[in-house]
């Protein structure tokens, strides 16, 4: 008979690789949006 | 919802709702995640694998709903022309196609203890890889019509077509044979146990939010953007003229 796997290596893979990703999706949103607001205001102000 | 379209009025509504989106999403999903991971019941038959519930099915509804954003929008943009619904299109799509690999990387990892195998060729699973390749095209395809200047109107009709997999993927499990189980939410209710669902409800509210929040701050970009270069563009043109 085969034995289970341990579900815990998986389980932490899954959150660290969904919180990763999440957390780099909002930074890198954000600081985009920042990037392209300053330079516009640059461009205003000009 | 003409409203809505005026560039200035969007930005009066996005500048605080941007942040508050963001903050608020990212505390409930930060919650909901801690209650997943460490006070969560284990399930009786899959045992503690069950806690990637709380971040694979969120982001698989987030992964669809991107694409119905992008293809709502698209229909916008072609029938009432509206400016802002390229910009809504293309602000959801970068997000959906995160949280569509998302959901392809976890449910990979579910599925390895779960049913053996990390990767099965059945009908939801291949149908969602389809759409993180149809997000795919739709980015490039966008962003090559803002860098050579076409017309926003192929990006909005690749949308409009690419939303005829969105009933296939929730469908796939009941047409076809499939290791995936059945939806967890139907018209009338969910057979889920409150522990789960309630935790699960937590972390779908709080992951939506973190999208609507990405999704308005992305749109701010792209319309912060297109009005840098209006005005670069209005200025190298005024330029000769004070010249001469």
């Amino acid at each position: 008979m085969r034995e289970a796997l341990d579900p815990w290596p998986f389980v932490i893979a899954a959150y660290a690789l969904g919180i990763a990703g999440t957390l780099a999706l909002v930074a890198w949103s954000w600081w985009a949006m920042r990037r392209a607001e300053r330079r516009r205001e640059k461009a205003r102000a000009r | 919802m003409h409203a809505f379209a005026n560039p200035a009025r969007f930005l009066r509504i996005a500048r605080p709702l941007t942040p508050v989106l963001l903050l608020s999403g990212l505390a409930i999903t930060a919650a909901a995640l801690v209650y997943g991971l460490c006070f969560a019941p284990a399930e009786r038959l899959q045992g503690e694998t069950v806690r990637i519930l709380f971040i694979h099915v969120p982001t698989a509804w987030l992964g669809m709903a991107g694409w119905s954003a992008v293809a709502a929008a698209s229909l916008v943009e072609l029938v009432w022309r509206h400016p802002l619904a390229a910009l809504a299109a293309r602000g959801s799509a970068v997000p959906g196609a995160v949280f569509c690999a998302l959901c392809l990387a976890t449910g990979s990892l579910w599925g390895r203890p779960a049913w053996g195998t990390y990767w099965v060729w059945d009908g939801r699973l291949t149908s969602m890889l389809v759409l993180l390749f149809l997000y795919f095209g739709y980015i490039a395809l966008a962003g090559a019509v803002q860098r050579e200047g076409g017309s926003s109107r192929l990006p909005a009709i690749f949308g409009l077509v690419g939303a005829i997999n969105i009933p296939i993927i929730h469908y796939s499990v009941i047409w076809w044979n499939s290791l995936h189980q059945p939806p967890s939410f139907g018209w009338g209710g969910s057979a889920m146990a409150g522990p789960f669902l309630w935790g699960l409800l937590a972390s779908t509210l709080g992951f939506t939010l973190i999208f609507a929040g990405v999704v308005l701050a992305r749109m701010r970009a792209l319309l912060a953007d297109v009005q840098t270069e209006a005005r670069l563009r209005r200025r190298a043109m005024e330029e000769p003229l004070l010249d001469a």
